[in-house]
């Protein structure tokens, strides 16, 4: 893994992820290590985005290093006009790895092929956010013991949520089965299942959750939102039914637990909160050791 | 008998691209920069085809393309064939085959796609070649053959 940028979830295998896994409960234990020493790292933050940065900008700071970089390109040299490849370029030669966001898609992938530092993957516009993925897997694991066998569902926009379409690619090498939930609009996109088909793994799709929710490990929700929509009417119809309630969870196991990549709007009812099935904000700090994880693993440190 | 296409206008060598759907006649000029080109180029379309509806043909005295090179045509003329042509003779027939990769030529979909921000030559992972899907190595995005734009 050293050296290497993590840009999509798909770039690192299996046995890649458990090593950051296991990583990043380590650092769960002992957060603050010095193993950057001062190091230099930069987080490039071409769209705004607190959550993100402040979790990099906390895993780097834990880890001994500084932290370069900006958090609004608006006032940055790329207002003027700089181009991205100019930006990483001499970005690159400040710092010794680079984290960064931007809207547009593919821009991370294309900066790891014109620089000799490593990149990591904040998020290219509704393309990738791996360091997401590898923290729903972290929170998966911990609240679950494992990885192996487990029924996910995945509910709300399926079609434009990028978060879940990396999720079942790095849990379809851990035999999930997948219960995927949403409007008609918002289905599951063919290429997944089609994927599913081919590796023999089983999904079951359906517009409401309520008569098989005994059967959840994990639900993972997703906003639900209103630009999705061609028909403004079918929003308003639908927007209720995938609010998640207490009530709808009574019948879970004992176990199941409830994550969100957060900021929810509406989707989960304040009610779930306080139940201890509600697991989105431990899911938040999980984020940060895995990010400790990730950094210091390319950066050969560990 | 000789093959028809002598009788328009012979060539002494080169290459007779034939079976181009007229209306992707420019693309294919284009992919094959044969605005570069030294040697005597013909060109003729809307021809009557059993096959395609209408159809064009491009004759290049001369030329002799790579298969790398003529495959790319694939994608708006997946039927032509081409005649090589030596000393007035067809010594061999070729038809185009869609490449794993397509680099450059084609525009991603995507307006989101950092390739239509700056300057990046696009490449695209061919992951259906008989509907031409085509997967964008940077955004990831499918571009399909209804959307495809030569650029
Ligand atoms: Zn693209």
């Amino acid at each position: 893994m050293k050296s290497k940028s993590l840009v999509s979830i798909t770039d690192f295998t299996k046995d890649d992820y458990l090593r950051i896994l296991e990583k990043a409960a380590e650092f769960e234990k002992k957060s603050y290590q010095n193993l950057l020493d001062s190091k230099v790292i930069a987080t490039l933050f071409f769209e705004p985005s607190t959550r993100t940065r402040l979790s990099f900008e906390s895993a780097i700071n834990r880890l001994g290093g500084r932290v370069i970089g900006f958090n609004d390109s608006s006032t940055s040299s790329v207002s003027k006009g700089e181009t991205l490849y100019d930006t990483i370029r001499v970005v690159s030669n400040y710092s010794e790895l680079i984290v960064m966001r931007h809207p547009l898609e593919g821009s991370a992938r294309f900066a790891s092929e014109i620089t000799n530092i490593p990149i990591i993957n904040a998020g290219d516009g509704a393309n990738q956010h791996p360091t997401q993925t590898l923290l729903d897997l972290y929170s998966i694991q911990k609240t679950q013991g494992k990885l192996d066998n487990l029924n996910i569902f995945m509910v709300g926009d399926l079609k434009y949520g990028r978060t879940v379409h990396s999720l079942l690619m790095a849990l379809s090498e851990f035999n999930a089965t997948f219960y995927f939930i949403s409007p008609d609009e918002l289905r599951m996109p063919e290429e997944y299942k089609l994927y599913l088909d081919k590796i023999g793994l089983k999904y079951h799709e359906s517009k409401e959750f309520k008569p098989n929710i005994i059967e959840a490990d994990i639900i993972y929700m997703t906003r639900v939102q209103k630009e999705r929509f061609s028909d403004p009417i079918e929003y308003e119809r639908t927007k209720n039914a995938y609010v998640l309630k207490n009530e709808m969870i009574e019948d879970s196991k004992p176990g199941m637990k409830v994550l969100h990549p957060l900021p929810r709007v509406n989707e989960i009812h304040p009610d779930v909160d306080a139940n201890a099935k509600a697991y989105y904000f431990q899911q938040t700090e999980n984020g940060v050791y895995v990010r400790q994880a990730i950094i210091s693993l390319i950066l050969g440190l560990v | 008998m000789k093959d028809k296409i002598l009788e328009v206008s012979a060539i002494k060598d080169g290459t007779v691209i034939d079976h181009i759907p007229a209306d992707s006649l420019f693309k294919v000029i284009s992919i094959l920069r044969l605005e570069d080109k030294d040697g005597m180029i013909t060109f003729g379309t809307n021809l009557e085809s059993k096959k395609l509806n209408k159809k064009a043909i491009i004759k290049l005295s001369g030329v002799f393309f790579k298969d790398n090179d003529i495959n790319r045509i694939s994608l708006v003329a997946p039927e032509a064939k081409l005649n090589i042509i030596r000393d007035y003779d067809v010594v061999e027939k070729k038809i185009v085959e869609v490449p794993d990769e397509i680099v450059g030529i084609v525009k991603c979909m995507n307006p989101m796609c950092i390739t239509n921000h700056e300057k990046i030559v696009t490449k695209f992972q061919v992951i259906d070649k008989k509907k031409i899907h085509l997967r964008c190595h940077y955004c990831e995005k499918i571009t399909d053959k209804e959307h495809m734009e030569i650029r």
